[in-house]
């Protein structure tokens, strides 16, 4: 009997992939039979990802997103996908007192105008199969939970969810499914990056019942909505926050 | 003596108010008056995760300088925090 979790014979893209929950993905999509296009900006950890791929046939694109041509052409060349996840995110803390316009275009250049370009060219080019599922890393931040200085995120992330909302119904006449996973902290080196002592997170790991999560579980819900286990499933937004929100 | 080693002389004392008056103006219950060289921030009742971010990026923008929640958590009183923004700038 076939597994409705596998991914095997998906062909996958995902931004982002040179680090955290983007690359974490990465791997464990492969795990599962899927073939890999791994896009991200850094040559060096992009290839660290590929080298830890299950598999045979992944292909790897070193790629800024917001080049126009550059993408462009990428997708002229790209295969035809079963699956999209749009990893490729940053974060900036800044009380909004003090937010600049380039601190917002900063944010949404890669969190939101990135993801949501290739997206477009994907469309218009008829990259994606039907009966394909596309996947956004948005956030708790994205209308669920407020936290101070945490504004430009939390739009960046609320404008993805939002957008993606209306690309799953103009989707579904495709039956290309449209769904956005919403994690609380998880432990990614975009988290070390913040400007917080060990012991601060660890103050703020007690909120969650569950604890923070790890890339993998994360990854392992992408996977879900990649599978045909969830071909009925399009505009959710599943929350990834060990218990947060439940207090 | 401690100015002196860091290269601070006299012509920063009118700094030290600014970056005082500045640093009031993140507050918004608290008498400006009360910031003074001395006083301990962290014990003013107002003070919150929210300033002290407001005086991360006040000190950005003002001074061009990046503080760390860091320099922030070691110092106890105005006169450390300024010595560090001095330091830097």
């Amino acid at each position: 009997m076939d597994n409705p979790f596998s991914l095997k014979g998906k062909t996958i893209l995902i931004t982002g992939a040179s680090s955290g929950i983007g690359k974490t993905t990465s791997i464990e999509c492969s795990k599962l039979g899927a073939k890999i296009i791994l896009t991200g900006r850094n040559t060096k950890r992009l290839e660290e990802t590929m080298a830890l791929l299950t598999g045979e046939g992944h292909q790897l694109k070193v790629l800024d997103l917001n080049i126009s041509e550059a993408v462009s052409e990428f997708i002229e060349n790209m295969p035809k996908l079963d699956g999209v996840v749009y990893c490729a995110g940053t974060q900036r803390t800044c009380p909004i007192k003090f937010i600049q316009r380039e601190d917002i275009d900063k944010v949404f250049e890669t969190n939101f105008f990135a993801n949501i370009n290739i997206n477009t060219l994907l469309l218009s080019k008829k990259k994606i199969n039907k009966g394909a599922s596309i996947v956004f890393i948005s956030s708790i931040a994205a209308g669920i939970v407020a936290e101070v200085g945490n504004a430009i995120y939390s739009a960046s992330k609320g404008a993805l969810s939002s957008y993606a909302k209306v690309l799953a119904l103009e989707m579904s006449s495709q039956r290309i499914r449209v769904n956005c996973v919403l994690p609380g902290m998880v432990n990614t080196p975009l988290l070390k990056k913040l400007d917080v002592e060990e012991d601060q997170l660890k103050e703020d790991e007690k909120r969650y019942p569950l604890g923070y999560g790890n890339p993998e579980d994360v990854a392992y819900s992408v996977i879900y909505l990649l599978s045909d286990a969830t071909k009925w499933v399009t505009g959710s937004n599943l929350i990834l926050d060990g218990g947060l929100t439940l207090k | 003596m401690l100015c002196l080693l860091f290269g601070i002389n006299k012509s920063n004392s009118m700094d030290i108010n600014h970056f005082i008056a500045n640093f009031a103006a993140q507050f918004d219950d608290t008498d400006p008056g009360n910031f003074k060289t001395e006083t301990k921030f962290r014990e003013i009742d107002e003070w919150s995760s929210l300033i002290a971010l407001s005086v991360i990026a006040m000190v950005d923008e003002e001074y061009d300088v990046k503080l760390k929640g860091e320099d922030i958590r070691t110092s106890q009183t105005l006169n450390d925090l300024y010595l560090i923004v001095a330091l830097r700038s």
